[in-house]
């Protein structure tokens, strides 16, 4: 099955990127603060590998796996994490400010919350202008709380817009569990009285997100919407890199780490004979592969001028 | 009545021209709280009837995720104008304008472009009261990549809206509810006007008073009362805020070696507090006197009738303010020496 396969390139090449990165962070060669979305990888090839490159995707400050499946070149990525001028956004933004016009990844947000009006706005655009393209945001639990949430949701309800709410549940806001920050568990049941279509999903199961989007993803190119998938994932990673991680629960990381998107995957395809051994040891040496030229060219490539700031202010 | 010129109302005009903005483009929408009906003011009145509810479009009282809809949908290729009823909500929109529209374009590398306009409105009158009223311009002259523009006139406002909906950047286009109903003059067909350029409202070689928004208007009615004491006074029109144009100011101060500045804010770190300090970067070798800074008192905009007019900054306030430079130079008349030196002229 090629669809199985390109699951697996997709989440191999988050998965080694990701793991490359810590190590660059830990030997300050990435710069700024990193989050990694390590154990999440699932979600983001699931939905992103089912939108063209004019669908546009949020993120939020954990984006490297919504980037990286939605198609932006490693290269420039890992440029633009180490601060160099052949970077995605030319060293300006750095892990929490993704951009990728040419490939519908519209930004990434150091705000929790920031992404989803904005969200609203192009999936508004994309109504007016008549096109079938979707608009997409992520966002994790955390950001539920916010203002913006509660009035994006509104909006987009209101006005119908072809955009799809993806939350990752990893059911830590930062460093607090959800259950310190809302009474109400379940993301869907926060939207439900807004009365448009809603899905839980277990985010460490590529194929039912898969089929939980793409039934939302084509209602959405026939106009429908909004709609809300609520993924239940794990971070397996701190927040960010550097986290001293005193809140977790040790028995509940062993438990997630039996249901690691990847690995699972990966079973279920050999088991399934979508894959055979010798394919998947060659999606994990190419992404290998891939990761160090991309780290080869970001340290080949010079950090910018001073001057570009100036330039880059106003368009 | 000049046959190329209307007379009309500030607020009449910003709903000519965004009529006028929107006929020549398509991308250009306009949102907001009850724009679709006109607005508590009618700045947006008639729009809706001709372009339609989709592009007239009204919005909860959603702040934050309105201006933030009108970001995307800017950096998706559309031209918004999205309205803030009153400055004092603008608290609620800041996050998206500052940490996301005014820095998309850089934060991106230059990938991504925010052609939006943030109309709204301030200033004290009609007994708003303290939520109602405020001057908060100086706030968004702190953040790279916004423009601010404060129009003291129908016809610059109609100009430099133009402007403004063309710019490929987020521009904070901010109205004075005292000036909107005012009767003046305005071109039949507007023409943009270029952001960023002062506008020297009257020449005069003796003193320069730079103002903004409503201080303009009180600022020339201080200039004739000097004008009768033999005070020759240039009245600067500074129409934008951000970017600022410093040619204009440093030119004239440097050749009047006198300053006041003037404006609606409070005082204490006010747009003045930057102007000051613009001003004797600039000029410091010229100057004659210590600069002048008129603005409110520092306290919230006060509800009562005759606490709201003490409040309010006006021609009387820039007199003094001007008297107090003039007479500086002669420092055994100078009313600071007298220890009766008027108020909001200096101390804070």
């Amino acid at each position: 099955m090629d669809e199985a396969r390109l699951l697996l390139q997709t989440m191999w090449r988050i998965r080694v990127f990701e793991e490359r990165v810590a190590q660059l962070k830990r030997t300050m060669q990435v710069h700024g603060l990193v989050h990694l979305s390590i154990g999440g990888e699932g979600v983001a090839a699931a939905v992103c590998g089912q939108l063209r490159d004019d669908d546009a995707v949020y993120s939020s400050h954990r984006a490297h796996g919504h980037a990286i499946a939605k198609g932006v070149p490693l290269p420039a990525m890992m440029a633009e994490l180490m601060g160099r001028a052949d970077g995605l956004c030319r060293g300006l933004g750095g892990s929490m400010h993704l951009v990728d016009k040419r490939h519908g990844l519209l930004g990434a947000t150091g705000v929790v919350g920031g992404n989803l009006p904005l969200a609203v706005g192009d999936a508004l655009a994309a109504r007016l202008s008549g096109s079938d393209r979707v608009t997409v945001v992520f966002f994790g639990d955390g950001a539920v709380q916010a203002g913006h949430f509660h009035e994006s949701v509104n909006l987009a309800a209101l006005w119908k817009l072809p955009l799809i709410f993806v939350c990752e549940n990893n059911g830590l806001a930062e460093f607090t569990s959800r259950a310190e920050h809302s009474p109400v568990e379940r993301v869907i049941d926060v939207v439900a009285p807004y009365g448009f279509q809603r899905e839980l999903a277990d985010g460490s199961d590529v194929l039912a997100v898969r089929s939980a989007f793409g039934a939302f993803l084509e209602q959405a190119r026939d106009g429908g919407g909004p709609f809300l998938l609520e993924c239940l994932t794990h971070r397996r990673r701190g927040h960010y890199e550097g986290d001293a991680q005193q809140y977790r629960d040790e028995r509940a990381e062993l438990e997630w780490a039996q249901r690691d998107p990847l690995t699972r995957f990966q079973a279920d395809a050999l088991e399934q004979n979508w894959v055979d051994t010798q394919t998947v040891a060659e999606i994990e040496t190419a992404a290998r592969a891939a990761v160090e030229e991309a780290v080869k060219f970001a340290k080949a490539s010079p950090f910018p001028t001073p001057e570009l700031a100036a330039e880059l202010v106003y368009a | 009545m000049n046959s190329t010129e209307t007379e009309t109302t500030f607020v009449t005009t910003i709903a000519s021209t965004l009529a006028l903005a929107m006929r020549a483009d398509e991308h250009v929408i306009v949102l907001g709280e009850d724009v679709a009906e006109g607005g508590p003011y009618t700045a947006t009145a008639g729009l809706s009837e001709e372009f339609g509810r989709e592009r007239v479009r009204n919005t909860p009282i959603s702040e934050g995720a309105v201006c933030g809809a009108a970001i995307g949908a800017a950096q998706a290729g559309l031209r918004p104008v999205v309205e803030i009823m009153y400055i004092d909500f603008i608290t609620l929109a800041l996050d998206q304008l500052v940490n996301q529209a005014a820095k998309a374009h850089f934060m991106s590398g230059g990938q991504l472009s925010v052609p939006l306009v943030l109309r709204t409105q301030g200033g004290a009158s009609g007994r708003g009261a303290a939520q109602h009223s405020q001057s908060l311009e100086a706030w968004l002259t702190h953040i790279p990549g916004l423009k601010v523009v404060m129009p003291s006139c129908a016809a610059d406002a109609a100009g430099l809206l133009l402007s403004a909906i063309a710019d490929p950047n987020p521009v904070v286009f901010i109205e004075n509810k005292s000036l909107y109903f005012k009767r003046e003059q305005v071109p039949s067909a507007p023409e943009s006007l270029p952001i960023g350029q002062a506008r020297v409202r009257r020449s005069g070689n003796d003193l320069t008073i730079i103002a903004t928004s409503r201080m303009v208007s009180e600022s020339l009615r201080a200039a004739e009362r000097l004008a009768g004491e033999g005070v020759d006074a240039e009245v600067i029109d500074l129409r934008t805020l951000l970017p600022l144009d410093t040619d204009a100011i440093g030119r004239s101060v440097s050749r009047t070696g006198r300053a006041v500045v003037a404006h609606e804010a409070v005082r204490i770190g006010g747009f003045g507090a930057e102007l000051t300090a613009q001003i004797q970067e600039l000029a410091f070798d010229f100057l004659l006197a210590p600069i002048q800074r008129v603005g409110a008192p520092f306290t919230p905009v006060p509800l009562s009738p005759p606490l709201e007019d003490a409040y309010r900054t006006g021609a009387d306030d820039v007199y003094a303010a001007a008297r107090f430079a003039i007479e500086w130079d002669q420092p055994e008349s100078s009313p600071f020496a007298s220890g009766s030196f008027p108020a909001g002229a200096a101390g804070s």
